[in-house]
């Protein structure tokens, strides 16, 4: 999160990006020119299951204002199986941040494959949008943790 | 009078099974500093077990976890277990966490557990001790005795007990109970799901501000079992710092549950031990009420054979944005 009194609120927005579908989909995005906010940190994971619950939460630790993961479809895993672990994993997760009064719409799984160039850049910006409507996360960051 | 039979049934046993060899060692509790601290305590011989074996309404401790441990040494060791805490053995026997081999387990009943802070909290001070007469506790104190009735006593976890079923046992003392669905254990879940995502951030921020990190949450999880914790990382940059907020330990906290989520018995052992009375069960509870909700009704510890629910999956699962579709923000 950058901002001073007279510049717009900037998030900061963490996408966790599966390497066979999301980020080849994010690749196609940009050699499509298609435009999407340049806050969009990806971070590149082997499988959208690699991605445990307290990397989200360490994002938000350190400032992120907002964590996405993408993924392939359910049933297009390049591990066969890995996606529906994270499908779960995730939904508990949200709902537990939820239960505890964090701004539901901070975090999101969105489905990616590698042909959808186009729908990756639709969900960035949709997603930055979301964030700079919510403002800056105050309730997940951890002072501690910030350099 | 039944606990004082239940206690003198457990202590012949106990013998018995020392003298004949059948067991090695005995793992039951003693009495602590307090009158009302009862703590789970290995014997190893029959005088140590005249001298020092208790059993009476305060041994609330779940001694499920220290058999990770026990079993895995030499000679088999007889448990004596409440029903809460055979399904958190038959967990550990399903993550091949104990060796199920060396472990004698005898199915003690349970009437529901005391909570001593109910008894310090009705203006009860300077405790010197308790004893027990039928449905009363006799509280001694430098003030003089009073009595106070069991079931006014009783804690809040055994206040909604799932179950009174020994899962798993070798041999039973008395009566097995049965499964008891309509406990309401879920009722203060549902309670604050029904609040604003406003008057739950308040509220959880209220409860876990308390929290000192001292970790007893953890080490007494029957279910967090790792030989190295996550939270130990010194390069976590929250390892061993104070709090510089007041919601500063929520991470600490939501992984803590969710690192048991799906495998969590609900024995409420971790809301016992906090030194803070932070509802902890609360947040396994929801994992739980989720995880019935979304997948199926699921208790933790029921058998040793099924999937747990984070290990297994089902192509129409539900997508992780039910939880943003949900009515009250």
């Amino acid at each position: 999160m950058q901002m001073s009194e007279n510049e717009k609120f900037v998030p900061t927005i963490v996408a966790f990006c599966c390497n066979w579908c999301s980020y080849a989909g994010a690749d196609l995005s940009g050699t499509n020119r298609l435009q999407y906010p340049a806050n969009v940190k990806i971070i590149r994971v082997p499988c959208s299951c690699r991605v445990n619950p307290m990397f989200i939460l360490r994002a938000f630790q350190r400032g992120a204002d907002g964590v996405i993961l993408c993924g392939c479809h359910p049933g297009d895993c390049h591990y066969t199986s890995g996606n529906f672990y994270a499908r779960r994993r995730m939904t508990l997760l949200f709902s537990m941040l939820d239960y505890l009064g964090i701004e539901r719409n901070r975090t999101r799984v969105e489905w990616v494959s590698a042909a959808e160039g186009a729908k990756f850049a639709a969900t960035m910006n949709s997603f930055a949008e979301e964030i700079t409507k919510l403002g800056p996360n105050r309730r997940l960051e951890d002072l501690r943790c910030k350099k | 009078m039944q606990e004082i039979t239940v206690k003198e049934t457990m202590v012949k046993r106990a013998k018995e099974l020392l003298a004949d060899g059948t067991v090695t060692r005995v793992i039951g509790w003693k009495a602590g500093e307090f009158a009302y601290d009862s703590t789970p305590a290995v014997f190893e011989s029959a005088e140590e077990i005249d001298k020092d074996f208790v059993y009476d309404g305060f041994c609330a401790a779940n001694v499920s976890k220290y058999l990770v441990k026990e079993s895995a040494k030499e000679g088999k060791i007889l448990a004596f277990l409440k029903p809460c805490d055979t399904f958190s053995l038959n967990q550990l026997t399903a993550e091949h966490r104990v060796n199920r081999d060396n472990i004698y387990v005898i199915g003690i009943p349970c009437e529901g557990k005391a909570d001593v802070n109910k008894i310090k909290s009705s203006g009860i001070d300077g405790i010197t001790g308790i004893e027990e007469d039928g449905d009363n506790y006799v509280v001694k104190t430098v003030y003089g005795d009073s009595t106070v009735a069991k079931a006014d006593v009783t804690a809040d976890r055994c206040l909604t007990c799932k179950s009174k079923h020994h899962v798993v046992y070798d041999e039973l003392i008395g009566e097995d109970g049965e499964d008891n669905p309509d406990c309401g254990r879920f009722d203060l879940v549902k309670k604050l799901e029904e609040m604003t995502s406003e008057e739950r951030f308040e509220f959880w921020r209220g409860e876990l501000s308390r929290c000192i990190r001292c970790n007893a949450c953890r080490n007494v999880c029957p279910a967090c079992t790792c030989e190295q914790c996550v939270f130990d990382n010194p390069n976590s940059g929250v390892a061993q710092k104070a709090a510089a907020d007041s919601f500063e330990e929520k991470n600490f906290h939501i992984i803590r549950a969710f690192h048991v989520a799906g495998r969590c018995t609900d024995c409420g052992e971790c809301s016992r031990v906090c030194p803070e009375h932070i509802p902890l069960h609360l947040l396994n509870r929801k994992f739980i009420k989720d995880i019935d909700e979304l997948y199926g009704d699921y208790t933790a510890g029921t058998d040793t054979e099924s999937r747990h629910p984070l290990t297994s999956y089902t192509f129409g699962d539900a997508e992780p944005s039910v939880v943003h579709e949900r009515g009250v923000e």
